[in-house]
């Protein structure tokens, strides 16, 4: 085939998927009768409701002791949660792991169970084990713990194989035993990354909990849904923008002390 | 590629070695060793190999002509389908893990790409050449006794690493990894070297600091090393004896002095001058 053909036909292909993209756009707007037009021309009013209303006034900076006290709370369910998951997440991916596993069978049993905790979303989770719990801190604990469960095996598992198949195969060849191989071959390559996937799972999860939290009655999450019930949109305000900074300094700090570990 | 030429050695000649091998100990006995992952083409096919104590051995051949398997056989890092390990008087063949666990501890490995534990020291990493002799939990918790210790440190000081005792080896250059290396191999006070294209990845000089290490290696410690070689030039410099590998099958072995123009052509199926210039 000629040069000129293939560029041809790569034109005309490009032109068939965006005559796809079009059609599918305009067909999905026609059905549910959305109006893009008018959306954007709403922003403008919307941003000005949003100043008007949740802008935090000077009587709910009173309450930034009780909202502070929620938010703690958030924080700590969040720590907990992927540290305690982190460590289970390790022995599984230790068996997952194609470097490390030490029985085909198992790896894949270990693999699997990450994959569904993975594949369920939080929300889901925390909607599922609110009617075994009820509406308590373990709910979300456990909403929490199982999805950064799995997440954080995937994350080991290609940390593990990546890092570390090179030290593996010389401590074998030295007579080293398995565990001698996976403590002093595996985990040194491997921590720093570890730890950084661990920091970020904290990160995620204190925007996690808070959502969980409307769902279960606990921490921050239980101060946004009483104050939006009440439509206290200055106390709303005030606890969004306390959110966004947690997650700031979380993930600064998190980023300084994965600079010094690594 | 480049062509790496090295100096010759003014210690030993190989002839000189021939005759006094039928009174060393042989220290490595392959026999008839076969490896084929599909059941349908052959690896290595009917191996039959024999070290001598303080031997220096290398292994030329195409990529692919099974170099590196081979090698793995010896310390069952790929178990062969087929044949006979005799090391060190005993048959290593199918002895279980825990056996084989312990006459790995006596045959040390060297890498091409080094495989160090990259974050730890040099020190450490020398050490972990100790683990083959330990129980588990002294290896885990790094418990090492004074002796130990000293020898790695004396073994390091022997490869001019002194210095870098407490670097960390992904500070290292190439070379001084290699050396590392060879130290984690030389700690386990094996009785054989293996050594998998130790110098692959390596500059000509750092090279020559290598081989000369592995040749002072074979001859003041009486280590049996069997090495892997892509530079045929190499090979003729330093061993007492090379063995040729074609599509799996031994299709040279003898001393240098016999490797000429035809038994190239044999193993690599070109002459010499096109592979130099490859």
């Amino acid at each position: 085939m000629t040069e000129a053909n293939i560029l041809r036909r790569k034109k005309w292909r490009m032109t068939g998927v965006m005559i796809v993209l079009i059609v599918l756009t305009y067909g999905s707007a026609a059905i549910t009768k959305f109006n893009i037009i008018e959306g954007l021309f709403a922003i403008p009013s919307t941003l000005a409701w949003m100043i008007n209303n949740l802008v935090p006034s000077a009587e709910t900076i009173e309450n930034i002791p009780k909202v502070l006290k929620r938010l703690w709370e958030t924080i700590i369910l969040s720590v907990i949660a992927s540290t305690t998951a982190a460590v289970f997440a390790l022995l599984f991916a230790i068996l997952g792991a194609q470097t490390t596993q030490f029985n085909r069978f198992f790896g894949f049993v270990a693999r699997f169970m990450a994959s569904i905790f993975r594949n369920v979303p939080v929300i889901a989770w925390a909607l599922v084990l609110v009617i075994s719990f009820g509406h308590n801190v373990v709910t979300g604990y456990f909403a929490l713990f199982f999805s950064t469960f799995g997440f954080l095996v995937r994350m080991f598992i290609e940390t593990i194989d990546e890092a570390s198949s090179d030290g593996v195969e010389a401590l074998m060849a030295t007579g080293a035993t398995y565990f001698q191989m996976v403590c002093k071959g595996v985990l040194p390559d491997t921590m720093p990354q570890m730890l950084s996937w661990i920091f970020y799972m904290i990160e995620t999860n204190i925007r996690s909990a808070t959502l969980v939290g409307l769902l279960t009655g606990t921490g921050i999450g239980y101060l946004f849904d009483l104050y939006y019930k009440k439509l206290d949109y200055n106390m709303l305000g005030l606890i969004t923008i306390m959110i966004i900074a947690v997650v700031f300094i979380i993930e600064f700090t998190s980023n300084k002390v994965r600079k010094v570990i690594s | 590629m480049t062509t790496i030429v090295l100096e010759r050695q003014p210690l030993q000649s190989a002839f000189t070695i021939a005759p006094e091998r039928e009174q060393t100990n042989t220290i490595l006995q392959l026999t008839n060793i076969a490896k084929s992952y599909d059941h349908k083409s052959m690896v290595l096919n009917d191996i039959n190999l024999s070290l001598q104590e303080g031997e220096f051995v290398s292994i030329i051949g195409q990529s692919g002509a099974g170099k590196s398997t081979l090698l793995r056989c010896i310390n069952r890092m790929i178990e062969p389908s087929n044949g006979k390990i005799i090391f060190d008087q005993q048959d290593i063949t199918s002895i279980n893990k825990r056996a084989m666990r312990q006459q790995r501890a006596k045959m040390g490995m060297i890498f091409q790409h080094y495989n160090l534990v990259s974050r730890l020291t040099v020190f450490e990493n020398v050490l972990h050449g100790r683990f083959g002799y330990k129980s588990t939990m002294q290896g885990v918790l790094s418990i090492y006794t004074e002796e130990e210790k000293r020898l790695a440190l004396s073994i390091l000081e022997k490869l001019d690493m002194k210095d870098q005792i407490y670097k960390r080896c992904d500070q290292l250059s190439g070379g001084q990894k290699q050396r590392v290396g060879i130290a984690r191999a030389l700690v386990q006070e094996p009785k054989l070297l293996l050594c998998d294209e130790p110098i692959a990845s390596l500059d000509p000089n750092s090279s020559k600091v290598i081989m000369d290490h592995l040749k002072e290696i074979s001859q003041s410690m009486g280590i049996t090393v069997l090495v892997n070689l892509h530079q045929v030039d190499v090979a003729m410099r330093y061993s007492d004896r090379i063995i040729g590998l074609r599509k799996g099958e031994k299709v040279f072995d003898d001393i240098p002095k016999q490797l000429n123009q035809l038994a190239i052509r044999n193993i690599y199926g070109t002459s010499v001058d096109e592979l130099i210039t490859e």
